[in-house]
């Protein structure tokens, strides 16, 4: 590397197994490089710094790094939080732990939750505030410092302020939380209304939990990443991935720590949403298949779908803007059984990454999604990425003989292909149940697949699903931290204001959105980033007077009037339900802004650099094998390696398409082609289906 | 299994029919209008057989009390239609023909596959009215049908297609907000065409002998597999009771009383010694009946799919001459929500007596339903507000049981505090765990709610269709029974709890009166005297018990600090 930072720019992204970097430079040959090295779980920073050093990259001499961490989603997930106390209204302190009187299955009632903060650090002080707003008790400051010893006595580090109906009074809570900080400088304090404006009080609360109980964690783990980095001579500020698509300034992530829960899957789908677009097809559905579960994204118009409604686990409701990211419970260790009806069965359980696949050679017995893969040609058998101890294919193929043919009267072949067929069927029906839960129909969608187990399963599901055309990035593997090299800084926020648009003020919406606006750009400035403009997308979600569903309608620029308001949602509303009520009041339910920086953008056909291109699609053909595809059975197919082939070189399947780490399956009948940016286009034969 | 039947399209066609039914659910519930519907999912699609509706597929999100009721109503509308075509959908919510209350409307439609018949479609909604003495229809002390709502025979609401004007008049010259239903109307028969639209594309890609074979030997396998789990369960007789608290009209207990015999690969259940048909609205209709037997043994089977083959190896026996069989004019409005809970409950404690592994002691097995009509001096507009509340669960094998689970019944969740607030003039002045609620036991049981609102202005009118005021949810293998339901009523300054225990119908209240109610813990499961000490300090730090209510029930002694006194322990548990 030379001596100046000039548009070198680091994506560097921690998964469950591996810490994937990229760089875009240009001095590297093909103007990129890549790492991929073990994720560090003790200390994510140590496997960050060592992909850096992996990929022979200094920091000091980078412009830019952007940052996705697993360290909050995996807190909470283990429970490895930060010991949070809790300051609420008076009779409400079990909010909570009662949650919205559910169970976690339908079936069965042996469920089991455990609140954030247990019962002993929940303390109530005398204070109230009505729907309206209008303070009915006031607050009981004393109380509120007497809590405030009390949580410290008890060893908290973190403190949450979350009162009753503080979406539309707010006085209480930023009273009660200047409080907290006078009297207890070094404690964490995230109030209620602060990290999410909206009613309802289990909702809100949880996600200030959330925020208050991996605040001290995520600052903990930016500082000594920063520290590292800086040790290194980076002198930039750190960015950070958040779970809107967004990044953050490491320096203010860890106030709105929430807001980097599932970072991770989102920025995936912002790189998909990036690459897709360019690649002309700006509506999308996502696929990321990995080793124990798949996550399904939505992208509309070159806009990765965003919600606020994530539930993390059961009873974890986390209610901050993200993308919207559907987790299946199928993934390529997913595990093929026959259940007591004698009917052959994929997932959910899964055999994960230990003990794995029985192919991976780590003491897997049960046969996996991959197993299958791998019996039926479309995996190599000489390249499994993560294999320890040698098992050959015909291992393999014996065990699916013994527990999925024999029982089925199937041979070791026809077993493998039932259980890919059920596993493609079963995600397929799956997909379809997202997309359509959301309103759409995957058909006028393209799939986007990436992961390291999507390119090998998409232009199948693609085909059960009618999906025409099916875009495999240049580097399905680390398409996360491509995510973070091409997203914009960005900024969420919302206000409830509940009212029917009969009744409602439109200059208290103008000067709420303004108000939004302006938080939003201030904090971007305050970031101290390079940004080539600021910009802000308002939404309004609304409902029929009666209804409990909210349905999110974007809005164009400029104020919008009430018949503006009434009109697009009147439109929104019988896209998504074909439905038509003039007869029932709508309400404006909350005003949401996102304010973006926009980042320099960034040039995608570098991702796909390589120095082995050939001259012809033909001679990238590094060998050929026997591959099982549905319809067909064995056919002779031809492996390609896709660093080989030319830019817009054009074949058709059956193919497999090799590279580093992804294998792409292109089936009889399709066709593919490679575009300039490096993504590998399939065509999909969809007429004869559904 | 027929030639065409390889195990590959039998799964791809199980899952099938399972994904048609989870669209429906989808759809229905996206476009409902009411929140039953649409937060609280009180609702259920499914696909039944041409002839004489035996259940083909039912939607894993439905509700679970819908399970086996919707094939007998099929039956019902089957057995009546004269002349069926394309586009006709029936509507019925007649309890006693496959039914639950009447809250519950029912369409079915039959569905044409290239000018046949194949199947029907049919889905419940509960709607938020149906007419009838109380707002919402559950009526604490209705004695007749007639006044617990508008009951619909099978009629067609859609005639090839088209909505039937005159129909769809009467229906809502009867029920009251009638004014919203239009949406929900429009939303459960849409469902049932996103059904049809995929059922379609099913038959086109596999045929329609293929698929009729496959629903054959699906049938055939689910029945295989409800054998496979009874087969497990030791041979014999288990009894067991339940307590509804009363009918609502005479206090009195109304007892259910099932003996449960296991033979081979057969489960039997007689509830003939239950008490006889009750005055008040908790009797249970057949359907109702059945269906409670099957959820509880969802239940404890969650695995096992949904389909006529399902219900095959389990044996109701007809409870004629007592309350868990009524007929017409016999008042329902009880069964759905509450009765069926005692009915679930009775399973669940037979089936401790032989597989106490698998089992769990009782949950709180009530709704909670309190209902407060009035008029709004603020708005003007006269309100309807049901409040619906979780109790504890039971302990069990692997652990404490859940605070606050929703109804077995039930999959739903609360409405939030903030909405109620917002929409009625009422105050909550607490929501908080009930402390000590939850019964004794190695495993202790869930907690229930404690809850207190107040009416803010103007007057109205609250009914409460509760239960297990009596007597708790049943501890199993020695543990204690968990806390009953409390309701107590503030009214001008004078406080009582209600004859009925848990029932009350259109109680006149006024500003500034308040209602309290405890809802009950779960069961305790196993000896208390077995619990880890520990786990008993760390509820006490919590606040869950009293150190007096440890020491009693756990024969845990805790010292000053809260820690575990070792050696009193000892001598108190020897």
């Amino acid at each position: 590397m030379n001596g100046t930072t000039a548009g070198r720019l680091v994506g560097v992204d921690v998964g469950g197994t591996f810490t994937d970097l990229v760089c875009l430079d240009p001095s590297a040959p093909g103007g990129i490089r890549l790492a991929k090295v073990p994720t560090t779980v003790a200390n994510q920073a140590d496997g960050v710094l060592a992909a850096l050093a992996a990929a022979g990259v200094e920091a000091g001499q980078v412009e830019q790094i952007v940052h996705g961490t697993t360290t909050t989603t995996n807190a909470l997930l283990e429970r490895k939080v930060a010991r949070t106390g809790l300051i609420t209204t008076r009779g409400f302190r079990d909010v909570l732990e009662l949650g919205r009187r559910t169970r976690p299955t339908s079936y069965g009632l042996t469920g089991r939750f455990e609140p954030l903060i247990p019962r002993e650090l929940r303390l109530e002080v005398a204070e109230r505030v009505d729907a309206d707003g209008e303070v009915l008790v006031p607050l009981d400051e004393a109380g509120v410092l007497a809590a405030v010893e009390a949580l410290r006595t008890l060893g908290c580090e973190s403190v949450v302020v979350h009162f009753l109906h503080s979406y539309a009074n707010r006085a209480h809570e930023r009273r009660a939380v200047e409080l907290v900080r006078q009297a207890w400088p070094e404690a964490a304090v995230t109030a209620g209304s602060e990290i999410l404006s909206e009613f309802r009080e289990y909702e809100r609360g949880t996600t200030a939990a959330v925020n208050a109980a991996v605040q001290p964690v995520l600052r903990r783990y930016l500082d000594r990443l920063a520290g590292g980095l800086a040790q290194q001579g980076y002198a930039r500020e750190l960015l950070v991935m958040q779970g809107n698509g967004g990044t953050v300034a490491a320096g203010l992530a860890a106030d709105q720590a929430v807001n980097t829960v599932m970072s991770g899957p989102a920025s995936g789908v912002i790189a998909a949403a990036y690459t897709a677009t360019a690649a002309g097809f700006p509506n999308a559905i996502t696929y990321d298949m990995g080793g124990t579960s798949s996550d399904v994204g939505l992208i509309l118009d070159g806009l990765p779908r965003i919600h606020a409604e994530l539930d993390l686990e059961y009873g974890m409701p986390i209610h901050v803007p993200m993308v919207d990211v559907h987790t299946i419970g199928a993934g390529g260790g997913s595990i093929a059984r026959i259940d007591e009806a004698g009917l052959l069965r994929v997932g959910p359980e899964s055999a994960g990454a230990t003990p794995g696949p029985i192919c991976y050679g780590r003491g897997g017995t049960e046969p996996t999604i991959t197993d299958a893969n791998l019996v039926l040609g479309r995996l190599d058998p000489d390249k499994l990425l993560a294999v320890d101890h040698p098992v050959t294919v015909d291992d393999v193929a014996a065990v699916i003989q013994a527990r999925i043919g024999d029982p089925l009267g199937l041979s070791a072949e026809q077993a493998a292909a039932a259980i890919l067929q059920i596993a493609n069927d079963k995600m397929a029906g799956a997909v379809r149940m997202v997309s359509l839960a959301r309103g759409h129909d995957p058909r006028d969608f393209a799939l986007f697949a990436f992961g390291g187990a999507g390119p090998l399963h998409a232009t199948a599901l693609a085909r059960e699903l009618a999906i025409p055309h099916v875009v495999l990035p240049a580097r399905p593997g680390i398409t996360n931290a491509i995510g973070c090299v091409v997203a914009d800084l960005r900024h969420d926020y919302v206000n409830t204001l509940n009212t029917p648009l009969s009744t409602l003020d439109i200059a208290d919406v103008h000067r709420l959105f303004r108000e939004q606006e302006a938080a939003g750009r201030a904090t971007i400035e305050a970031e101290a980033v390079e940004v080539e403009r600021i910009e802000a997308r308002r939404s309004v979600d609304m409902q029929f007077q009666g209804q409990s569903h909210i349905l999110s309608v974007a809005l164009e620029h400029g104020e919008p009037s009430l018949e503006s308001l009434e009109q697009r949602f009147a439109a929104a509303y019988w896209e998504r339900f074909a439905v038509e009520l003039p007869e029932i009041r709508p309400v404006l339910v909350n005003l949401h802004t996102a304010v973006l920086g926009k980042r320099r953008p960034v040039p995608l056909a570098a991702l796909a650099g390589s120095d082995e291109r050939q001259a012809t699609a033909e001679a990238a053909i590094i060998g050929r094998r026997s591959v099982w595809f549905e319809g067909t059975g064995r056919v002779d197919t031809p492996v390609y390696r896709r660093e080989r082939l030319p830019e817009e070189a054009a074949f058709a399947g059956p193919a497999i398409v090799a590279q580093f780490d992804a294998t792409t399956v292109i089936e009889p009948g399709q066709s593919a082609r490679l575009d300039r940016d490096g993504n590998l286009l399939v065509t999909v034969r969809v007429g004869e289906v559904r | 299994m027929s030639t065409s039947l390889d195990p590959v399209t039998l799964a791809v066609i199980q899952n099938g029919l399972q994904q048609v039914c989870a669209e429906m659910d989808v759809a229905f519930s996206r476009s409902a209008f009411s929140p039953v519907i649409s937060e609280t999912y009180d609702r259920s699609d499914g696909i039944y057989h041409r002839d004489g509706g035996a259940l083909i597929a039912q939607g894993e999100d439905g509700l679970p009390v819908f399970v086996g009721t919707m094939q007998d109503c099929t039956a019902a509308v089957i057995e009546r239609a004269k002349k069926v075509e394309p586009g006709d959908v029936f509507i019925v919510n007649d309890p006693y023909l496959g039914g639950t209350h009447l809250m519950d409307v029912k369409f079915v439609k039959p569905f044409f596959y290239k000018g046949e018949l194949f199947c029907w479609l049919a889905n419940t909604g509960h709607w938020p009215d149906i007419g009838g003495a109380v707002p919402g229809g559950f009526s604490a002390s209705a004695t007749e049908s007639e006044q617990e709502g508008l009951r619909l025979p099978p009629v067609k609401l859609y005639k090839a297609g088209v909505l039937d004007d005159e129909i769809l008049s009467i229906i809502l010259s009867n029920i009251r907000i009638a004014d919203q239903r239009i949406g929900d109307i429009k939303a459960q028969a849409a469902a049932l065409t996103v059904g049809e639209r995929r059922l379609t594309g099913m038959l086109e890609r596999y045929g329609r002998d293929t698929v009729d074979d496959a629903i054959a030997e699906l049938r055939r396998r689910a029945a295989q597999q409800m054998r496979a789990k009874i087969a497990a369960i030791p041979d014999g007789s288990y009894d067991s009771e339940a307590v509804v608290d009363s009918d609502g009209v005479v206090d009195a207990p109304l007892f259910i009383r099932l003996t449960m015999t296991k033979q081979g690969e057969e489960l039997y259940f007689d509830f003939s010694r239950s008490s006889p048909p009750c005055e008040g609205p908790m009797n249970s209709v057949i359907a109702t009946t059945r269906s409670s037997v099957y959820l509880a043994i969802k239940h404890i089977f969650p695995d096992i799919p949904i389909n006529a083959g399902t219900f095959e190896p389990l044996h109701v026996a007809d409870p004629d001459g007592t309350f868990l069989y009524a007929r017409y004019p016999r008042p329902v409005s009880g069964c759905a929500a509450e009765v069926s809970q005692r009915i679930a409950e009775a399973v669940f404690a037979a089936m401790t007596k032989a597989v106490p592994d698998l089992l769990f002691a009782a949950p709180a097995g009530t709704s909670g339903n309190f209902s407060l009509g009035g008029l709004d001096p603020k708005t003007g507009r006269g309100f309807v507000c049901y409040l619906i509340s979780g109790g504890g669960y039971g302990g069990h094998m692997g652990g404490d049981g859940l605070s606050n689970g929703c109804s077995t019944i039930g999959i739903s969740k609360t409405t939030p505090i903030e909405v109620v607030e917002q929409r009625y003039p009422i105050l909550y002045e607490e929501y908080a765990l009930r402390e000590g609620s939850g019964g004794a036991g190695k495993s202790r049981g869930g907690f229930g709610v404690r809850y207190k609102v107040r009416l803010r202005r103007g007057k109205a009118r609250a009914s409460f269709v509760m239960d297990h005021g009596r007597v708790g949810p049943q501890g199993a293998l020695g543990g204690g029974d968990g806390a009953p339901n409390t309701v107590l009523v503030e009214r001008g300054g004078e406080t009582y709890t209600p004859l009925h225990l848990s029932k009350e119908q259109g109680i006149a209240i006024a500003e500034g009166d308040a209602i309290t109610v405890e809802t009950p813990g779960g069961g305790g499961y196993g000896d208390p005297r077995r619990r880890d000490p520990e786990r008993c300090a760390r509820d006490f730090r919590r606040s869950y018990y009293t150190a007096d209510q440890i020491r009693e029930r756990w024969g845990v002694v805790l010292a000053e600090d809260g820690s575990v006194d070792r050696a009193a322990t000892q001598a108190e548990r020897s």
